[in-house]
């Protein structure tokens, strides 16, 4: 029997997938996950994104630098070949809300993803794969971030 | 006092070495955070909103940008920006970009230049400004500096520049010599190039105007300059005063030959 | 009104990249002002990304992501002049599309 919080993982999930296929209407693609992104530890994300727990998976590459001049911009991405994933989040383990964002793939892209994060101070960061099957990937890495100059 | 010379050598032996290689290890990393940063400079957003107001009509007498004369003649974008600052027979002043860019604005498009200048930066005017100074310096990216010193005026303004390179003053008796005045020094993790001469292309005044990450904003060389001032503990400097041209004009001048890579990306 | 993206869609192999940087603040909400007030959150909440007109790629942000933001993902299959959507939503309710052609 599928638990309560495995039927609305997988609703969720066909809810997501629908949208990202066009399916459903803009307004309709899942409501922005507040809870998830009110989290303020790695564990309240997963919660909140209604995940298995993370399992460490070399199979994600990771490209963040070891030293960030400034945490106000951090440079990170992800990608993988494994299939199947649907979904990558990026989390920094110590800023005051953990999950950073959320990004869902179609068919017609490459799992793989660049942008730009801010960081509170040096902290592991995360890149969270998220198979359709409901596996949970996640490979880190921990960057440093300085105060340079004269502070500013 | 001679007995624990031995000793304190060993010590301070013992910690030279790992600092030294704790140090490369640094220089590394931010190498490699910059070079992550190298494709997507937020500055393109204003250089893309300053070729529009550059065309665009503005202000009280609605006219644009076109007629301004930034060096090469009227409405002649590409070049100019490394050619700045230089003598302008028309104001009969040695000009950087500001203060040309605040002539044309006022005198074609009837804006008050002084309420301009007197706009905190990142507001306003001063955001079009900051807009304007990314799309002229980009037009001249890649291209070598080669401020004009013929003519006396010009000559004059750097000899000042270089006083007020010097000049010490304010409550920590800093000058701009005091961290820029010679090669390898660091504020903490942050390399200060020797302004003195040509640090290299892309480096020092070659590196200005730049999107600064730490506060998400486009800084011309005045933002720079006042901002040094404020670090510096001096009095902030007029905005596009003699001051700060003959300051640019002395840095430009000694990093004649060094390409532009303006706007680039800074911390 | 806010200032318009930067999309740049390059053709790579059977695919394409697309570079987006956006015009945002991405206020965290958790700075004050010279006052000592709270600056309220104002950030991009939901990202949609689309090919030809079909959604490829959808995202949820938070204040965590930096200001200015820059993405970057890569299409499967995409040919000069395809049609590139990107639109952005923020928790104040603006919106934002901006288009470009795959080159």
């Amino acid at each position: 029997m599928q638990t309560r919080r495995e039927m609305m993982t997988r609703s969720a999930a066909v809810t997501l997938m629908l949208g990202a296929a066009g399916v459903l209407p803009a307004q309709t693609q899942s409501a922005w996950n507040k809870g998830a992104f009110e989290g303020k530890s790695i564990d309240d994300v997963i919660k909140g994104l209604g995940l298995a727990k993370p399992v460490e998976s070399k199979d994600i590459t990771f490209t963040a630098p070891d030293i960030a001049e400034n945490g106000a911009v951090v440079p990170i991405a992800a990608s993988t070949t494994l299939p199947g994933v649907k979904r990558i989040a990026f989390l920094v383990e110590k800023n005051p809300t953990t999950l950073a964002g959320v990004f869902e793939f179609s068919d017609a892209v490459e799992t793989s993803v660049a942008t730009r994060i801010k960081m509170a101070q040096t902290s592991n960061v995360l890149a969270v794969a998220i198979l359709g099957d409901g596996k949970v990937l996640y490979a880190q890495k921990e960057v440093k971030v300085t105060l340079g100059g004269c502070g500013g | 006092m001679r007995r624990h010379a031995p000793a304190v050598a060993l010590v301070a032996a013992a910690f030279a070495w790992p600092g030294a290689q704790a140090q490369t290890g640094t220089a590394d990393g931010i190498a490699q955070y910059r070079a992550l940063l190298a494709d997507g400079n937020p500055a393109e957003l204003w250089e893309a909103k300053g070729e529009l107001l550059w065309k665009q009509k503005r202000g009280p007498k609605n006219v644009s940008l076109e007629g301004c004369d930034l060096g090469q003649g009227a409405g002649v974008v590409k070049g100019a920006f490394v050619e700045l600052p230089r003598y302008f027979a028309d104001t009969k002043r040695v000009q950087d970009l500001e203060s040309r860019l605040l002539n044309c604005m006022e005198a074609q498009q009837g804006f008050n230049a002084a309420e301009i200048a007197a706009t905190p930066f990142g507001r306003g005017e001063q955001l079009n400004l900051e807009a304007l100074v990314a799309y002229v310096s980009a037009a001249s990216r890649g291209m070598k500096f080669r401020l004009p010193q013929a003519r006396s005026e010009e000559r004059q303004m750097f000899e000042a520049g270089k006083r007020i390179f010097y000049f010490r003053a304010g409550p920590y008796d800093f000058s701009c010599a005091s961290c820029h005045g010679e090669a390898g020094k660091r504020i903490r993790l942050q390399e200060l190039p020797d302004l003195t001469r040509n640090p290299g292309d892309g480096v020092g005044y070659a590196a200005w105007p730049a999107y600064r990450l730490s506060s998400g904003e486009l800084w011309g060389m005045q933002r720079r300059l006042n901002d040094c001032y404020r670090q510096q503990r001096f009095p902030f400097p007029g905005y596009a005063s003699d001051a700060t041209i003959a300051l640019a004009t002395f840095m430009g001048v000694q990093s004649q030959g060094s390409v532009s890579i303006a706007p680039s990306i800074k911390r | 009104m806010s200032d318009p993206m930067r999309i740049r869609a390059q053709v790579q192999g059977s695919g394409a990249v697309v570079r987006v940087l956006m015009s945002h603040e991405m206020e965290t909400g958790l700075r004050k002002d010279a006052a000592g007030k709270t600056i309220p959150a104002w950030h991009i909440t939901e990202i949609v990304a689309a090919l030809n007109g079909q959604t490829v790629m959808t995202a949820q942000w938070g204040t965590a992501i930096a200001k200015n933001p820059f993405t970057q993902f890569t299409l499967k299959s995409a040919k000069a002049g395809d049609k590139i959507s990107i639109s952005w939503v923020d928790n104040r309710g603006d919106k934002r599309t901006d288009e470009a052609v795959v080159a």
